[in-house]
């Protein structure tokens, strides 16, 4: 148990505090802050997906009026060593992915540079291209562990026998898509070098993120280099590390010093340059006896990565701890091919395994002839399957219960293709969610006081999530104050160490250093501290992963209509029932939990990188091809929580809400069209020419 | 190519000096510091870029600034009167119809352009029956709402906040 704080801010639905910056278009994202006459880069980029640079002739580019700087491979600076090879551009001629970063131009004007850019000329020596994802290749490897340090591989008791002896099985395939990020505000840096020292305005999901992998990088003292990042324009994981960007404008600011250097990557570049979904495709076995209880679980999944860097997303790991099952196995598998390197998006690992395991469970919940929601009722487990320990708080039976009873589900006809109104076939699908909860080490706050007023500092970041508002709703209810006698200090690597915005894990963190600092404060100061007392603490260390498994979990219902003639899809109506801890701030939150709903409808209906394998490179590579969900696509998505405090985490008793909403939701619509149509599609999106010809 | 042109931003006559490439957006942002209109896409695909030309509302970055001599533009900024937010601007605040906030000065733009063609009765692709009064409709449709401010993307998904946001004003 943790030291639970009494709420007083905390639950009462605050106003942004960034509210009025934000409508009127005042809060500074990275572009946007004021530079004295600053110069505009324009990046030069691979024109093969694998291959060498031979040569690389900037004259044209150097002769051109207004142009500052030509930047190449042989006169960049020297990198450090790093890991990350993602960020190791300029130092080598090899090209392992169609528009990897080779050169940069630096000029007077955005236009002068992107003009320079066309004239550099490079000539290469071009390989063969192998940019083709597919199960049944025989160069798939294992990779040592996937991301988040999750093992490769399980395999508990026998899964083939059990399957094999199993009354009703499911053996199916499912795919899930190339997805982009594409956060509103495109990756941004602008870099100035001066007086021997680097700042950089970056849009970034962690200043301190950015600031520890790029200062050894760049050859910096820890003190040469700031970040800053008051608000970001939205990221959803691709701006949770910094990429090969970030190091080229720094290394362009590095050539001129005295003049800040800006790089507002393109819609089009970011297909490339900043991480992305990558495609999975799930083999899910299940075999359950007659009144459907889970006897085994397979999950197999099938993903790519880049020959540059490795990058391997956990998309079964949510399979190990839904649901009960005595024999359960998991694996990932490899391919390496010629593409930008994958990384974060919304639920890297969950969503998309959720697709493939919840689609599964629609169809063993048919096969079983049981009441889907049931279904999952039937196979609740009270201990997390694959750790054997108890869940902090599980409460996915109650987040179906409710969630079936406000939807209306009781009257539910389980038979497809039942409900037409007109052309328009009419169905409902359900589906479960689930997010594990963290708090990450390494968050340090700082609090100061004066004039009446308590100033909070910590290095955290907002990108949308509300971090200005519930930190200091956090702040307020640890220091025992009106929120309104809280400063908060956010986005500048300058301030006390925090962790990044990922992994739903950024109030947790930030929260419980705060709380940790509030209370060190008055500890060391009292009810009523001196003018400019001040103190500083750290988010202690927590054994709660020894003891218990942090999960959150939801469901997820969805209403879809299906044009029998033409195949588009409809969501008239979702919502969402989410166990998630306490909720800091209601107004927010709902709007997160929604938003990830609505990225998930997005996901179901629309989006798709459509890769060229002949090339590697991907063709609908902006905002008019490829799809997100718009005005017109969202009708009623509703989301609700049970009224929780999870006494075991933190002292704020949350578990983390950013990503959750959007697991699952895909699957609930993907079972919707099944109930709508009786056609049971496996992949994603689910465009019209599936539901046609039936 | 240069060309000295002259915008009325915000109520403010400002004259400048800009390359014929140079979009209106990119005249606002880097010319002239005003960086309420958003650069999202560059090619009028999301609408971050919204703001009120000559009174309607135009993606900047679909529009040479050199072609726009002379024009008015009124950015989310410029809707701000006596420190007082607009109508929309206060209902985006109350029904939090953001998150990240990198759309929404286009967005508010977007609505209150939107609003004045609904008032104007001018028709949208939804729009059932061409030959009625829209704008002096009270029950205008939800759909009519979403269709016609489809043009400006929500990465977060704020869409329902929006439209709450939107029926707030229309219903007052």
């Amino acid at each position: 148990m943790t030291d639970t704080l009494t709420a007083h801010s905390m639950g009462t639905p605050l106003v942004r505090q960034d509210a009025m910056a934000k409508v009127t278009g005042m809060a500074p994202y990275a572009y946007d802050h004021r530079q004295d006459d600053p110069a505009y880069l324009h990046p030069v980029q691979a024109t093969i997906a694998r291959g060498r640079v031979v040569q690389i002739d900037t004259t044209a580019a150097d002769e051109l009026d207004g142009v500052l700087l030509t930047l190449t491979r042989h006169n960049a600076p020297r990198l450090a060593e790093s890991e990350d090879t993602e960020m190791h551009i300029l130092q080598h001629d090899e090209v392992a992915f169609r528009g990897q970063l080779i050169g940069a131009v630096v000029a007077r004007t955005p236009e002068i540079a992107r003009e320079a850019a066309a004239l550099v000329r490079v000539t290469y020596e071009e390989e063969a291209t192998d940019a083709r994802l597919s199960a049944d290749r025989e160069d798939l490897y294992r990779p040592e562990q996937v991301n988040g340090g999750f093992e490769t591989d399980t395999d508990t008791g026998g899964v083939d026998a059990a399957l094999a002896s199993s009354a009703v099985q499911v053996d199916q395939t499912y795919t899930t898509p190339m997805e982009h990020n594409n956060p509103m505000e495109p990756h941004t840096t602008v870099a100035l070098w001066q007086d021997e020292h680097l700042t950089l305005w970056d849009s970034i999901q962690g200043v301190h993120a950015a600031h520890t992998a790029l200062a050894p990088l760049l050859r910096l003292e820890p003190e040469q280099l700031r970040v800053i990042t008051p608000f970001v324009g939205g990221g959803f994981g691709s701006k949770g590390k910094p990429h090969s960007h970030e190091v080229l404008a720094a290394m362009a600011a590095m050539r001129l010093p005295g003049r800040a250097v800006k790089l507002a990557l393109t819609r089009q570049q970011m297909f490339t340059l900043v991480g992305y979904r990558t495609p999975t495709i799930n083999h899910v076995r299940l075999g359950a006896d007659r009144d459907g209880r889970l006897q085994a679980i397979s999950h197999e999944v099938v993903e790519q990565t880049a020959r540059l860097y490795e990058f391997a997303e956990q998309t079964a790991v949510p399979s190990r701890t839904v649901y009960a099952a005595p024999h359960r196995r998991t694996s990932h598998r490899l391919a390496t091919l010629d593409v930008p390197v994958p990384f974060w998006m919304r639920a890297p690992g969950e969503c998309p395994g959720m697709h493939a395991l919840e689609v599964a469970m629609d169809e063993l919940a048919i096969a079983c002839d049981l009441d889907p929601v049931e279904l999952r009722v039937r196979n609740d487990t009270a201990t997390d399957p694959e750790t054997g320990l108890p869940f902090t708080h599980r409460d996915l039976v109650g987040c179906l219960r409710e969630g079936a009873d406000r939807f209306g589900w009781a009257d539910r006809d389980p038979r497809p293709r039942q409900r037409r109104e007109g052309d328009w076939l009419v169905g409902t699908g359900v589906a479960a969610s689930t997010y594990p909860a963290m708090s990450m080490p390494g968050n340090t706050a700082r609090i100061r006081y004066g004039l009446g007023r308590y100033t909070v500092e910590i290095g955290a970041v907002d990108i949308g999530t509300g971090t200005w508002t519930a930190l200091a709703q956090i702040a307020a209810d640890a220091l025992e104050c009106p929120v309104g006698h809280i400063d908060l200090r956010i986005g500048d690597s300058d301030l006390p160490q925090a962790t990044v915005e990922g992994g739903s894990s950024g109030i947790a963190s930030w929260g419980g250093a705060v709380v940790a600092a509030a209370r060190a404060f008055r500890a060391e100061h009292g009810r009523l501290p001196a003018e400019w007392a001040q103190t500083e603490a750290e988010l202690p260390e927590s054994d709660v992963t020894q003891r218990f498994a942090p999960h959150s979990f939801g469901a997820q219902f969805a209403q879809v209509r299906v044009n029998a003639r033409t195949g588009e899809v409809r969501v008239p109506r979702m919502l969402g029932v989410f166990s998630v801890g306490r909720i800091v701030n209601p107004r927010t939150a709902h709007s997160q939990l929604t938003g990830g709903m609505v990225m998930g409808l997005s996901m179901a209906l629309h989006e798709h990188s459509v890769m060229d394998e002949r090339w590697g490179h991907v063709v609908n590579h902006d905002l008019a091809g490829y799809h997100i969900a718009s005005h017109a696509d969202v009708c009623d998505v509703d989301a609700i929580w049970l009224d929780e405090v999870d006494e075991h985490l933190n002292p704020m008793g949350t578990r983390g809400i950013g990503e959750i909403g959007i697991v699952g939701a895909a699957a609930a619509i993907a079972n919707a069209t099944f109930h709508a149509t009786g056609v049971r599609v496996r992949g994603l999106p689910l465009t019209p020419e599936h539901f046609l010809d039936h | 190519m240069e060309a000295d042109i002259t915008l009325v931003v915000d109520g403010e006559r400002r004259s400048l000096t800009v390359d014929t490439r140079t979009s209106l957006l990119d005249a606002l942002r880097d010319h002239l510091g005003v960086t309420s209109p958003k650069k999202g896409c560059d090619h009028g695909q999301c609408g971050a870029c919204t703001v009120l030309l000559d009174g309607r509302r135009a993606t900047t970055c679909l529009t040479f600034a050199v072609a726009q001599d002379g024009a008015e533009v009124i950015t989310a900024v410029g809707l701000v009167t006596d420190g007082e937010l607009h109508p929309v601007q206060e209902a985006f605040c109350e029904n939090d119809a953001f998150q990240c906030g990198f759309c929404t000065p286009g967005q508010v733009c977007s609505v209150v352009g939107m609003l004045d063609e609904l008032r104007a009765g001018h028709p949208s692709h939804v729009t059932a029956d061409l030959t009625a009064e829209i704008g002096t409709d009270p029950a205008i449709e939800d759909d009519e709402i979403r269709e016609r401010m489809s043009g400006n993307l929500c990465r977060c998904g704020a869409y329902g906040n929006i439209l709450a946001a939107v029926r707030q004003v229309t219903s007052s």
